[in-house]
């Protein structure tokens, strides 16, 4: 497991996303309100490119014909199938406990931290001006 | 107590009504003038043309009348002759088919009366489902309440194909009624022919026309699950009746697949249908439409996966096996016991109330 620099924060605004291949593996890096989720781009279902699907609310409801919507842009919509995951935990609505997509760790990390290492940043001149997002893989 | 399935609790038995004239004291001044005056002498479904061998098997039908139409039958071959220790009676008499409400209402007034004075007073093993005109759910509701205080009458009856799919709302104050008072709602194979039995118009032949009744359950399945009416109404209980059941698992495969992906249409919905399904609906034994070899059907039982929906019913007069093998060969020896006695039992808590 390596810490890989994938992005300036400014590359992925909130409601943005960055598809990317670290380490040999697609993922999806998603920015939802500010924080930074690192998912697999291939949905446990039957492995389409989840992380080319849309990101919609997420629906509940109390009774019959009652739509309660919150958390809007924080569920991700398989382009496939339909599946719907949370990007904060990767896992599915229908199945939650079982049906889970693989989730990876992500930070931010000032330039300075990232000059120094010990990170993966190969496709990356790193400035010290700017901040990075890292992702575990 | 004697019988091949002794002590077990019958589902789905007709009694049939002979026709109007049996009804006529049973309806009020008006009614009664009405049906004489215009020479209404019966009524009867399409779905049951009485002349079909299905619908009434040669050594039970009467020498004269209608299959079903014979008391003194009933008890020997229905309930004595399999130990039956009660049977639930489902009329079927095309009420829910016209289309002058009030006389509808008037006639599944009369029903309810003749059933509880002509078969239940006389025979005491003898249950019924409430007959209403859900063409006016106001009054359907208004002879459930009626009828509730009759513990005999445990269930309410509906048609599987009738003006409109049964999870739409304006059925919904008639599950209130039933789930306030205990009953199950019973749909059982039929139509009122307001829309051709096909989702594709009327078919040519008979035997589209049968086959089809369980398309059209499972459009009462997929409307009553997706409109919400168990989530409205957690204790109602749906039981189908003939309408066969090994057609359930691919059936509920594909209502959870398609769930999955376009569930949000429908967010009340918050488990998988299937598990709505396994919870809320059970199915009466015959019709069964086995696999052609016996080792086939266990499987078949066991992909529906619970052991509480199948509940035993003979269908009499109705011919749907020989002699008394209401249990179809390869029936799971295992979950007899459970299908004639404990789900029945756990389906109809009035007959739990006078049974146990
Ligand atoms: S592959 Fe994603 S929902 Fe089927």
């Amino acid at each position: 497991m390596a810490r890989h620099v994938v992005a300036t924060v400014t590359e992925i605004p909130p409601g943005a996303r960055k598809l990317l291949t670290v380490a040999g593996r697609e993922i999806g890096v998603f920015n939802i309100g500010g924080e930074y989720f690192a998912l697999l781009n291939r949905c446990p279902h039957q492995g389409g490119a989840l992380c080319k699907g849309p990101l919609v609310g997420l629906v509940t409801s109390r009774e019959p014909g009652r739509f309660d919507y919150s958390r809007r842009g924080e569920m991700l919509k398989c382009p496939w199938h339909g599946w719907e995951y949370d990007v904060r935990t990767g896992q599915s609505w229908c199945d939650p406990d079982d049906v889970k997509v693989r989730l990876y760790k992500v930070s931010v990390e000032p330039g300075e931290a990232v000059a120094r290492g010990p990170f993966v940043a190969e496709t990356f001149a790193v400035s010290v001006e700017q901040d990075y997002i890292v992702v575990e893989v | 107590m004697k019988g091949v399935t002794p002590g077990g609790i019958d589902c789905d038995v007709h009694p049939a009504v002979p026709g109007m004239a049996a009804l006529l004291p049973y309806l009020d001044d008006y009614w009664r003038e009405q049906v004489v005056t215009r020479g209404i002498d019966g009524l009867g479904l399409a779905s049951f043309p009485p002349g079909i061998a299905a619908n009434g098997r040669a050594d039970w039908r009467p020498p004269k009348g209608l299959p079903g139409g014979d008391l003194e039958m009933l008890r020997a071959q229905a309930l004595g002759a399999f130990g039956t220790k009660a049977a639930i009676c489902n009329p079927l008499y095309g009420v829910q088919a016209l289309h002058n409400p009030h006389f509808a209402t008037a006639l599944a007034r009369a029903m309810n009366d003749w059933m509880a004075a002509e078969w239940l007073d006389r025979e005491p093993r003898l249950r019924a489902s409430i007959v209403i005109a859900p063409q006016d759910p106001e009054q359907a509701v208004a002879e459930i309440d009626r009828r509730a205080s009759d513990r005999r009458f445990v269930q309410v009856l509906l048609l599987a194909m009738g003006e409109t799919l049964l999870g739409k709302r304006v059925h919904w104050p008639i599950y209130a009624a039933a789930e306030r008072h205990g009953l199950p709602i019973g749909i059982h194979a039929g139509s009122t022919a307001h829309h051709a039995t096909t989702g594709n118009g009327w078919p040519s032949y008979y035997i589209e026309d049968y086959a089809a009744q369980a398309q059209a359950f499972q459009a009462q399945l997929l409307s009553l699950v997706h409109e919400g009416v168990f989530v409205k109404y957690p204790g109602l209980t749906v039981v189908l009746i003939e309408s066969g059941f090994t057609w359930l698992p691919g059936f509920m495969w594909r209502a959870n697949k398609t769930w999955r992906g376009v569930r949000a249409e429908v967010p009340w919905v918050d488990r998988p249908p299937a598990e709505l399904i396994r919870d809320h609906v059970r199915v009466t034994l015959q019709p069964t439409d086995a696999p052609p070899d016996a080792a086939s059907l266990e499987k078949v039982i066991d992909q529906i996966g619970s052991d509480r929906m199948l509940l035993f019913s003979t269908d009499y007069p109705h011919w749907h096996f020989e002699g008394m093998k209401a249990f179809p060969a390869g029936f799971p020896a295992g979950l007899k016991q459970r299908v004639l006695v404990d789900n029945p039992l756990a389906t109809y808590p009035r007959l739990k109330e006078t049974l146990q």
